[in-house]
């Protein structure tokens, strides 16, 4: 097994207001391999984008908690280092992409100063020309002409905003990449267009990635592992052809695949799956998809599943838990 | 056809409850705010029943012999130049400047909002007009205009009302205004004008009740504006004239004879600041209860 | 960016012109007319119609506005005064430059008090350095100029006697008016400045400088202050209609010889060629001060500059 870029275990994330506590991030378990992409899917409020800032340690400082557990990059423990140690994580080993463009730049600073300042927060000794040229050069990477460095963000279209994003992210060339639903604000045509560029680079640079989004379209084409994400929960994990071409799924994960209209087949209807997520301060006892879960058994709504490991894929799901009826004996003798 | 109107109003009657429930909750959780309505609220008492604390007669009561006189306990903010009851004079020049305060707020306020919302509304060229007169007048600084309205109408009720109003309605125009710009983009009032509605119908029931939080929030606090600034006016000698009991005036009367009775500037000038701080806490309390992102 | 400037120097003569338009109407609806002013209320109602013919008095309306432009323009006449019987236009400028003094220095203490404290509070948000001032401003903003004034007077003149209390006579009388003048509206600069600067700190493009790695004073001073000062400069320049206004009121109060004062004590005179010549002057400041406002904002912010850009 090759070595891990990031292993996070057992980790717990809450948002505490005034009023209540959302339990967005329950105990999950995530690795992702040296040079490999991990895909990390889910509807949205599963909890993806507060792994992600838990992982860049950037939640929202008032509300914001993490619990429990370890995230692990190159072997440290990210939740263990001072804040200014973390400052030089970020950007330069492990950098964000998020969902929207349009917002994520500054629209008073040119994109050359922007791409520039990412450079030179963390290679302080560079002189001026220096940095111009990797801006130059970080602009081209992405398809944009390096003259445009003196241009401002709102110069530029959606698709271009986003290379530049993109740009800046990996303008140190940083080990781990986490992209935060990067197309998904885009036009279809340009969606395309832009991932193919994240796995072009991706794959020169040999860079490692966390790729959220809740396209499994997307997940086919640019993953190597998959991971399902529900109220909270990795329900499913396993690499792609696991989860693709796999004989046994969570109910949810087959629920996902149910939601996908196909262009080819013109009879199947839309099978969406009934129900809504939890609600996050008040999650259900036992299994947290139980109540949308059409092959619920009693069990799932008093036992909560552990994890059953078939090799590369784990299923969180009394389904395919073998020692089920020894738990069911268990409960009946109490 | 299913008339559309009425299931909607039903439903929006449903969300309207709940919504107020929560803005009323989001209000209360703020102290300041809720001090404010306390406060706010015994003045107004204070004011209507006015009669019941001190009888009007007092205010116009003169009494030369007993005149500057300090406070004491038949005359609790003390006696001015004329030997007249301060507090009754204070409690009644309360229900002047609410009371214009309040006429000039709801009219500058209606006038406002209507032409905010032809301007938005129709676009265009009736939209440019208004908008570049209005630019025009907002060319004026407010108490020049005001001042040259009293010149020439007279300075009384009335004709301060309409000063007053003339010089805080720019305020709902530009506001009313964005806001219809926001929401006449909106798909339902596409929907609305597809199933026939006129233009008045449609901006009287989808435009203007979701102005309606910005427009609540800033009268509120033009309110304590128009307090301040009718004040000002009475002080200048361009508003109410003597003998009114109004508190600007009574400032203006006092300057000459601070130094040997000061209560003459402390109860008058007290009352204009209570009134206007509660009235601005609960306003901003309004506004983040209306808005919770601004808070934090 | 010439394009610009220049559209809205353009733009200027049509504005003053209706502003103009707007006082001379309102003015217009005064009772009473010239030659009986100025030739007192014993004389002969023949000499009376005389000088009003010759003063144009009985000309249409639309005439009579053209005819007092014409006269502003070419011959700088504003007319005569009511009650001095002399050139409005002698009596006016000096003491418009005297308002002049008062208001912009009011505005430049308004700045510089207001802005830095709301950047502070808005950086420093639920601590005491916010806490404290945010509250005076808020106590501030519910105090009229007038009673600030009162109060000032009667503390430092009365009281302690370390300030003059009327007149112009050294750098001293300056102080407490321009306090006056300044204050009320610093506290609105400091509000206003704070919920700017709060606004720009939510934005994503502060999550994306963090996400970079930058400490937590660039994220503040470079990435939010530059887009959270945009507004606040238009808004400065607005406030110098208050400050106008506090400048009449000061100059009433501290007995300054200043326009506002002058338009103030003319009213109860009838003297309308002063108020009315008065009004528009400092409107045009006014419209000249938000233009260049303006052209400073365009100037400032690249969204706008980029448009106009040759």
């Amino acid at each position: 097994m090759s070595e891990m870029i990031l292993d996070i275990n057992d980790l717990k994330v809450v948002y505490k207001t005034d009023l209540e506590t959302v339990k967005a991030v329950n105990s999950i378990n995530l690795k992702i391999g040296k040079g490999k992409t991990l895909g990390l899917v889910g509807e949205t409020g599963a909890g993806k984008t507060t792994t992600a800032l838990s992982i860049m340690r950037l939640l929202p400082e008032r509300t914001g908690k993490i619990l429990e557990g370890s995230i692990e990059f190159d072997g440290k423990n990210l939740l263990d280092l001072l804040e200014e140690d973390m400052r030089k994580i970020r950007g330069d080993k492990i950098a964000m992409v998020f969902q929207d463009p349009m917002s994520s730049l500054n629209p008073v600073m040119t994109v050359g100063e922007q791409i520039g300042e990412s450079i030179l927060l963390h290679n302080e000794g560079l002189s001026k020309e220096e940095v111009d040229k990797l801006v130059e050069q970080k602009l081209s990477m992405v398809g944009i002409l390096p003259s445009r460095k003196i241009e401002y963000p709102h110069q530029f279209s959606g698709g271009m905003k986003q290379r530049v994003v993109i740009a800046m992210a990996l303008a140190c060339e940083p080990e781990l990449l986490i992209a935060d639903e990067p197309t998904t604000a885009l036009d279809v045509t340009i969606q395309a267009q832009v991932l193919m560029m994240i796995k072009e680079l991706r794959d020169s640079h040999g860079t490692s990635m966390l790729m959220i989004t809740h396209d499994l379209g997307i997940v086919a084409k640019v993953c190597d592992d998959v991971a399902v994400m529900y109220a909270g929960e990795i329900v499913e994990s396993g690499t792609v052809e696991d989860i693709f071409l796999g004989a046994n799924h969570h109910p949810y994960t087959e629920g996902l695949f149910g939601s996908i209209p196909n262009l080819v087949s013109k009879e199947r209807r839309l099978t969406p799956i009934l129900g809504l997520m939890p609600d996050p301060t008040n999650l259900p006892e036992g299994c947290v998809f139980a109540p949308r879960c059409k092959k619920r058994m009693e069990i799932c709504t008093k036992v909560h599943p552990e994890s059953t490991v078939l090799g590369t894929h784990e299923l969180r799901c009394h389904l395919f838990n073998k020692d089920i009826e020894k738990e069911m004996e268990v409960k009946d003798g109490n | 056809m299913v008339n559309m109107t009425s299931v909607e109003t039903e439903k929006d009657t449903f969300k309207k409850q709940s919504q107020f429930k929560e803005i009323w909750r989001r209000f209360k959780k703020n102290k300041g705010a809720v001090i404010g309505l306390i406060i706010l609220a015994a003045i107004l008492l204070v004011l209507i029943f006015a009669g019941a604390v001190v009888s009007y007669d007092m205010v116009a009561e003169q009494n030369l012999s007993g005149k500057l006189a300090s406070p004491s306990g038949e005359h609790l903010f003390g006696t001015d130049a004329y030997g007249r009851d301060v507090f009754a004079r204070v409690i009644y020049g309360g229900r002047t400047s609410l009371g214009i305060a309040v006429l000039a707020t709801i009219s500058s306020c209606i006038v406002g909002s209507a032409l905010g919302a032809i301007a938005g509304y129709f676009g265009g060229k009736v939209d440019s007009i208004i908008s570049r007169s209005l630019d025009i007048f907002m060319s004026i600084p407010d108490i020049l205009f005001t001042m040259a309205v009293v010149f020439a109408l007279g300075a009384n009720f009335k004709n301060l009302l309409i000063a007053l109003t003339l010089a805080y309605f720019t305020n709902y125009v530009k506001l009313v205004r964005s806001q219809v710009l926001n929401l006449a983009d909106l798909e339902y009032v596409e929907a609305a004008k597809a199933g026939g509605a006129s233009s008045a119908r449609i901006i009287m029931s989808h435009i203007i009740p979701n102005a309606m939080g910005v427009i609540i929030v800033n009268t509120t606090l033009n309110v304590s504006k128009i307090i301040l600034y009718e004040s000002t006016l009475s002080f200048l000698g361009l508003g109410m004239p003597p003998p009114a009991p109004e508190w600007g005036l009574m400032l203006a009367e006092a300057r000459e004879f601070m130094r040997t009775a000061p209560h003459l500037l402390i109860f008058p000038a007290g009352a204009i600041v209570l009134t206007a701080c509660s009235i601005n806490l609960m306003g901003d309390g309004l506004r983040d209860a209306l808005d919770p992102h601004l808070k934090s | 960016m010439y394009k610009y400037v220049i559209k809205r120097l353009l733009f200027l003569i049509p504005t003053v012109l209706g502003v103009i338009f707007i006082i001379y109407f309102v003015m217009g609806m005064t009772p009473g007319d010239p030659a009986r002013a100025l030739l007192g209320a014993s004389a002969p109602q023949a000499d009376v119609d005389a000088l009003n013919h010759e003063l144009g008095y009985d000309l249409p309306f639309l005439q009579k506005y053209v005819n007092y432009v014409k006269n502003i323009i070419v011959n700088r006449d504003f007319g005569t005064s009511y009650f001095t019987k002399q050139s409005v236009f002698d009596e006016i400028w000096p003491r418009y430059i005297v308002t002049l003094k008062l208001a912009f220095s009011g505005v430049f203490l308004s700045a510089i008090i207001g802005v830095p404290l709301g950047i502070y509070a808005a950086v420093k948000q639920y601590s005491l350095a916010d806490t404290i001032p945010s509250m005076f401003a808020f106590f501030f903003a519910a105090i009229p100029a007038f009673v600030l004034g009162m109060i000032l007077l009667f503390i430092f003149s009365l009281k302690l006697n370390w300030l003059p209390s009327y007149g112009l006579d050294s750098w001293k009388s300056y102080i407490m008016p321009i306090i006056t003048i300044a204050i009320p509206p610093a506290a609105q600069n400091m509000r206003f400045t704070k919920s700017s600067m709060l606004e720009s700190i939510r934005q994503d493009y502060v999550r994306t400088a963090r996400a970079k790695g930058a400490p937590e004073n660039i994220v503040i001073w470079k990435h939010t202050l530059k887009n959270a000062l945009l507004p606040v400069i238009t808004n400065i320049g607005l406030s110098l209609g208050v400050q106008i206004a506090g400048a009449v009121v000061a100059e009433k109060l501290f007995s300054i010889p200043g326009i506002g004062s002058l338009i103030v004590d003319r009213i109860t005179y009838k003297d309308e060629p002063v108020i009315i010549a008065g009004t528009i002057l400092i409107s045009i400041c006014f419209t000249l001060v938000m233009l260049i406002v303006d052209i400073i904002y365009a100037y400032v912010d690249p969204r706008i500059k980029s448009k106009y850009a040759s």
